[in-house]
């Protein structure tokens, strides 16, 4: 029992890491229709820009945490999002209107360019942080197992849910997410009634990078290691999660975010953890031959 | 574009490289003293912007082409397509005989091979069919796992175990195909994507079948007609030297595996450009271009895609088998994500489609390396660059060359 809450709160904190990537994942499907294969190292470049900032911070000698912890999460996403407006400006606004592959081969391209790109620049090796928030509350302890939530994994989760509600009100309530939810039904209906529809695709990249980044700098802090890979296996996890949900859906993608995190963790926990990242991969397959439109989505409608 | 204009977008450009490269060029993580530091290199940002500056300058002086109206299959490489092809197999035949060849080059002519029947097997999926296929390697590894271990266990040669590495790349394709060729096609490519990676994780971590990261050692060499490329043959039997009455060098060898994938790859050629003119071929390349349209007539997309995928996991599986007995050893480590990317640019940089573009761009992207190793690090990085601005200025790919089906005869 001990240890399935403690699996069941590992789970909670790694899917809430994975819905923040889905969201991006499912906020440009939802309006261009494409698969952004470029995420998922917009997510890795988030973790390097965290970690470096961190650096520069001990360098400084800025120690008090809360501060530092600001100053990251500042610069991680300032950053990470300028790199999501310039991969849409630069590989996929040229496309549009091109044909059907274009965009997702030169996704691709994108994606092995920025793999290299940091790994020229930064090293292939694996880097680690020093932890930075250590300690948490003991739940319980039964025959000398505890079971515990750290300070770090209640943040990751606070966090995640802060973001959650902001996120809503924005959707729902603000002129960007008026226009956001305009795009994705009918993209010319759309410029004609004056919605500026190159920014609000650009303003979607932005959004999904940054939160993207907030992910990137959590994983950073909560593993401690990362390398210039590690986009490429998030963003299968992630993008999972986001077909999971029902692509499109945002609580689709956050729900779908939370039962990936608990999948992997309670088979890492109880089966073999060699082959976590081949059960993630056999529930996407499962999804799609099953309920192709996710748990929280609608079918799609092909129009001629 | 006026000078102004230019200069603007110049600037901008510099100002949007100047915030990029603060985090990751202006600093760099550096192992010190068991842990992490970390060094500042504001210089290199400084290069990096000037670079950009000058590089958005020299793309707006670019000559601006008005887009002409050219159809396909009229330029001077299509008109002549016949005859270059006869001249390349001329040559390809020729090259171990030529009097500068030596066994390095008949070597690298062998790799550039195998990524040409590889290049011309996807084309068939990603070309004529258009589904985006980024796990290719898988079926490559399968091929080439299925050749290693049925030689190891049911001591199989490699002309007995090509068909069965071919068939059952293809029944490996045919099972992940069928759920997911009913969806979009960006689905396709992500779960082909990450089947990739779960085979070589498979294969990785199945220890007691396939060794894991130590790989398959000892794969048998493919024979002539039963004639064995070795000094001694097996068994007391005649090798190929001592049945011809020639002196016995270890090149022989390496100018016949030469020539083996020189005949699976023209196979390969002829088999998809027959198939093209098929039906089936024509179903592919109608559903690449309208799935609906295709609904309409009566084709079923479920069907025609699964054959396209399943013929280039065939084609996939006998270069994998290939491939296998060639280097003699296999590892998961050949088969990575890595593998997948230099096909599919291989594709997308000739053209998709377009059989002698998979040629050149296969040529040029696998003996670049050889031309400076300090280039191999930069390799990858060129890919992606190159992918993305082969879609934004020639999407159908350097050698634009994709024939017309169906061509009008009175001209």
């Amino acid at each position: 029992m001990s240890y399935f809450l403690q699996q069941l709160i590992n789970g909670l904190a790694l899917g809430a890491i994975y819905g923040l990537i889905a969201i991006g994942y499912t906020m440009v499907y939802g309006i261009i229709g494409m698969i952004n294969f470029a995420h998922g190292e917009i997510y890795m470049i988030g973790a390097f820009v965290s970690l470096i900032t961190f650096l520069v911070l001990g360098l400084v000698g800025i120690s008090y945490i809360p501060l530092a912890l600001t100053i990251v999460l500042i610069s991680a996403v300032g950053f990470t999002s300028f790199y999501g407006w310039t991969v849409e400006r630069i590989a996929y606004r040229p496309l549009r209107g091109s044909f059907r592959l274009a965009p997702l081969i030169s996704a691709i391209g994108m994606s092995i360019f920025l793999q290299n790109y940091v790994q020229l620049l930064q090293g292939a090796r694996v880097k680690t942080l020093p932890p930075v928030i250590q300690g948490g509350f003991q739940l319980m302890e039964t025959n000398g197992f505890v079971v515990q939530v750290s300070y770090l994994q209640l943040m990751i989760v606070g966090v995640t849910v802060a973001l959650m509600a902001g996120f809503t009100v924005m959707i729902a309530a603000t002129p960007l997410g008026r226009a956001q939810r305009a795009c994705e039904q009918d993209m010319t209906m759309a410029a004609l009634l004056g919605i500026n529809v190159d920014r609000t695709i650009s303003t979607t990249f932005v959004i999904g990078a940054a939160l993207a980044a907030v992910a990137g700098m959590m994983v950073t802090m909560y593993y401690g290691v990362i390398d210039f890979f590690i986009g490429f296996l998030a963003g299968m996890k992630a993008f999972t999660a986001a077909v999971l949900g029902g692509i499109g859906s945002l609580p689709g993608a956050m729900l779908g975010g939370l039962l990936i995190g608990l999948i992997e963790a309670f088979w890492s926990g109880y089966f073999s953890s060699a082959y976590k990242d081949v059960a993630v991969f056999g529930i996407l397959i499962l999804v799609l031959i099953l309920r192709p439109s996710g748990l929280l989505g609608r079918p799609e409608i092909e129009k001629v | 574009m006026k000078v102004a204009a230019l200069a603007k977008e110049s600037a901008f450009a510099a100002f949007v490289a100047l915030i990029l490269a603060i985090p990751l060029v202006g600093f760099d993580t550096v192992e010190a003293n068991g842990g992490i530091g970390i060094e500042s290199r504001m210089s290199w940002v400084g290069i990096a912007v000037l670079a950009v500056f000058l590089g958005r300058i020299a793309i707006g002086l670019l000559p601006r082409r008005a887009p002409s109206l050219v159809l396909p299959g009229t330029g001077f490489l299509s008109r002549h397509i016949r005859v270059l092809g006869i001249c390349g197999i001329v040559v390809a035949v020729a090259l171990p005989f030529l009097p500068g060849s030596s066994r390095y080059l008949v070597d690298l002519a062998t790799t550039v091979l195998i990524y040409i029947m590889l290049g011309w097997g996807l084309n068939v999926v990603v070309g004529l069919a258009g589904l985006l296929n980024l796990g290719y390697v898988a079926f490559y590894a399968v091929g080439a796992y299925a050749f290693a271990l049925s030689a190891q266990y049911f001591h199989l040669g490699f002309w007995q175990a090509l068909p069965i590495s071919g068939a059952l790349a293809a029944c490996v394709g045919i099972l992940l195909g069928f759920p997911i060729l009913r969806l979009r096609g960006d689905y396709l490519a992500i779960v082909t994507l990450g089947f990739g990676e779960i085979t070589r994780i498979i294969l990785l971590n199945w220890g007691t079948v396939t060794g894991g990261p130590n790989g398959i050692n000892d794969i048998p060499r493919p024979t002539f007609f039963g004639l064995p490329l070795a000094a001694n043959a097996p068994g007391g039997g005649q090798t190929f030297a001592q049945f011809f009455g020639i002196p016995y060098n270890a090149g022989q060898r390496i100018i016949f595996l030469y020539f083996v994938i020189l005949v699976l790859a023209l196979g390969t050629n002829y088999v998809t450009v027959r198939l093209r003119r098929l039906p089936i071929g024509r179903a592919w390349e109608a559903l690449r271009e309208d799935e609906i349209a295709c609904r309409a007539l009566g084709i079923n997309p479920t069907n025609v895609k699964l054959s396209a995928f399943a013929i280039g996991a065939l084609l996939a599986g006998f270069a994998g088998a290939f491939f296998a007995t060639r280097q003699g050893f296999i590892s998961p480590e050949s088969f990575s994500f890595q593998e997948s990317a230099t096909v599919l640019a291989i594709v997308v940089l000739g053209g998709t489609g377009s059989q002698l573009g998979v040629v050149i761009a296969a040529i040029v992207l696998v003996t670049l390396p050889e031309f400076g190793r300090e280039l191999v690090q930069f390799r990858m990085l060129l890919f992606g660059a190159a992918m993305i601005a082969i879609m934004v200025w020639r999407p159908r790919g350097i050698m634009a060359l994709r024939t017309p089906s169906v061509r009008l005869s009175s001209s």
